[in-house]
């Protein structure tokens, strides 16, 4: 992406990309195979066992262990299983829980999170950097500590079986990388047009909302998406601070119960985690650009 | 901090602020009350910080140092509470159960064991995912058709929930599943001491490699094509290349993503939780510091606590070694990749 234009608009001093080519071209074969063996190798590998999920998800129960590598018996019985509530699993209502955390989530760290990252990208004020480490340190900090205080507390207060008992704690992971991808999305945008804006009249409050927002709408959708990413995937603290009417899909799919004591019921399973894969892939095959910009801006975890 | 004091420091920090950069003066009317105004907008990020993280953190050192409910070991006494003192802490640091070490098969006898585990895992996937993550970083930086696909293919498996990505390795891993079928092997993959930690790793690499790659991948991207047209002149080959200028370059990048790689490693819960049950083996081979948190607060909050912190504390204190001793400087990697500049 980057390097291809920036080898480009460097070479503006012309000659040096082609007198590359030109010396490199006996060698240019062997290496361009390299090249196209380690993509293939990469896809394989990041794709392989997704490709098994899906293929597992449409094959006939009685077909689990088949290894035929491409699609045999095919049906859609596992997605029936997968939503039926008779085994005491309730798939579907645990994907409307998922979206309600996430959504309620992503809205609360957004609105929170984009005035902080204004300000560290922005403004000098005393403390930023303070600021900056705190929201950095919150990012790497473990979910297991929260766990015992905030079990205690939601159990005495009875919230345990409320949605605020899974979205609070959630805050904690999805504020801090909404600042820090914030931040940097926010660093990349002119000063120019914000100042332009103030010296045509406006106040900065009016700058901001009516200049700076429109144009970082993609960095803050780019950001919402993966806040709630990061929340639809939580699975330590929901395990813990949900009940079955609260549930995610993430513990609804790790807890899944099939017909039989101790038989699992492989291709339910797969079948509802590739329901629950199949928005966040799509999301992420039309978006890749931005969230690997996101990402990578950011240093999130994974 | 008072709004008298704030001002006036404020005039200051402006005052310093545009000393090294005159260029800022042409938006004096913008910066003026910047600091009453970073402040009013950092504010709500603070105190839902404060409210989610900073209060549970304080409450759980609070419960550390109180006794949970239950018989007293020495006085055969129900106790509903009180003054523990340190010995939440020495019974996990030194096994005491009471005035007695702990037996085994306890929670308490199994802290050491787990810390091992937890250190095992972190070290084996991160060298594993960063000597992966790096070769996959320059095959991406290489490739120039084919860009599409492949960044399309490394966000799958991050997007993947972990939960869905342990169902989905156990179902590999299953004894008549698809990894023993290719491996021609009849291994219980999620029963065996070292094949469920084995298991856990290959789950954990499938997962979390693509995204370092990207990471490292970002570092790469910086570096200057002359710099290796310029190496390339000098007459280096393709090692000497990569040794001497690919890796001293994206270092600042690559000492970032091992530190986050690692500190999110240390407290991986979900794949080990999920794939093998928490245990593996026989119990638990593959317990880390998360899963005996968990396992604990269901037999007692405070000492469950004092579990936490010490883990939040051994966290925080590889973090610290990180940026101290091994030159991770977080900040300003993340400012100067904005600008460009590594």
């Amino acid at each position: 992406m980057a390097s291809t234009t920036a080898v480009g608009s460097r070479g503006g001093r012309a000659s040096a990309p082609e007198r590359r080519v030109a010396r490199r071209r006996p060698q240019f074969r062997f290496s361009a195979a390299r090249s196209y063996l380690g993509i293939a190798i990469i896809v394989i590998f990041c794709l392989a066992p997704f490709y098994w999920m899906v293929v597992t998800a449409f094959r006939n129960v009685g077909y689990t262990f088949d290894t035929t590598p491409w699609p045999t018996h095919v049906t859609l019985d596992n997605f029936r299983t997968a939503f039926s509530t008779s085994l005491g699993n309730h798939f579907g209502r645990a994907l409307l829980n998922s979206a309600i955390i996430g959504v309620c989530t992503t809205l609360l760290a957004v609105a929170a999170g984009c005035f902080a990252a204004y300000a560290i990208a922005r403004l000098d004020f005393r403390g930023k950097y303070l600021v900056l480490g705190v929201v950095l340190g919150a990012s790497m900090f473990p979910g297991v500590a929260l766990l015992t205080p905030l079990f205690q507390l939601f159990t005495n207060i009875h919230w345990i079986g409320g949605y605020q008992a899974l979205i609070i704690p959630d805050i904690s992971f999805a504020l801090p990388l909404t600042v820090y991808t914030l931040t940097a999305f926010f660093a990349e945008m002119p000063w120019e047009l914000e100042e332009a804006a103030v010296v045509d009249g406006c106040t900065p409050g009016q700058a901001f909302r009516k200049v700076l927002l429109p144009l970082a709408a993609p960095g803050l959708f780019t950001t919402a998406i993966l806040a709630f990413i990061s929340s639809w995937n939580e699975y330590l603290l929901a395990s813990e601070l949900s009940n079955d009417k609260t549930q995610p899909v993430t513990v609804a799919v790790a807890q899944f119960t099939g017909s039989q004591p101790h038989q699992d019921p492989y291709t339910a399973v797969m079948a509802a985690g590739t329901i629950v894969t199949i928005p966040l892939v799509i999301m992420v095959l039309l978006l890749q650009r931005r969230i690997v910009a996101g990402l990578t801006a950011g240093g999130v975890k994974g | 901090m008072s709004v008298t004091s704030g001002v006036s420091a404020n005039d200051k920090a402006e005052q310093q602020a545009q000393a090294p950069a005159p260029e800022r003066k042409r938006g004096s009317s913008l910066h003026r009350g910047e600091g009453r105004r970073g402040i009013f907008l950092v504010a709500p990020t603070i105190i839902l910080l404060a409210v989610v993280i900073g209060y549970p953190v304080v409450k759980a050192i609070v419960m550390s140092f109180q006794k949970d409910p239950g018989l007293d070991k020495a006085t055969g006494m129900f106790v509903s509470g009180g003054s523990a003192g340190f010995s939440n802490y020495t019974h996990w640091l030194l096994q005491r159960c009471g005035t007695a070490s702990c037996p085994p098969g306890t929670l308490g006898s199994e802290f050491w064991d787990s810390v091992t585990t937890t250190f095992f895992f972190t070290a084996a996937t991160v060298v594993i995912e960063v000597i992966l993550g790096m070769w996959m970083a320059l095959v991406m930086n290489r490739a120039f058709r084919g860009r599409g696909v492949l960044r399309a293919s490394v966000l799958v498996p991050w997007a993947i929930p972990t939960a869905i990505t342990a169902k989905l390795w156990y179902f590999i891993f299953a004894y008549d599943g698809i990894a023993n079928h290719i491996l021609h092997t009849h291994i219980l993959w999620t029963g065996g001491a070292w094949a469920s930690r084995f298991a856990i790793i290959i789950a954990d690499v499938w997962k979390t490699t693509p995204f370092i790659a990207l990471l490292i991948l970002a570092g790469l991207q910086v570096i200057p094509a002359e710099t290796y047209e310029a190496a390339r002149v000098d007459g280096a080959n393709s090692w000497q290349r990569f040794t001497k200028v690919t890796l001293p370059l994206v270092r600042p990048a690559l000492m970032v993503a091992i530190l986050f790689r690692t500190l999110d490693a240390l407290r991986i819960y979900d794949l080990p939780a999920i794939l093998t049950g928490g245990g593996g083996g026989t119990g638990h081979a593959t317990t880390t510091l998360s899963i005996l948190v968990v396992d604990q607060i269901r037999s007692g909050f405070n000492s469950a606590a004092a579990l936490s912190t010490l883990t939040f504390l051994l966290i925080f204190l590889v973090a610290f070694i990180f940026v101290k001793f091994l030159g991770a400087h977080v900040v300003q990697t993340q400012q100067r990749q904005q600008k460009g500049t590594i």
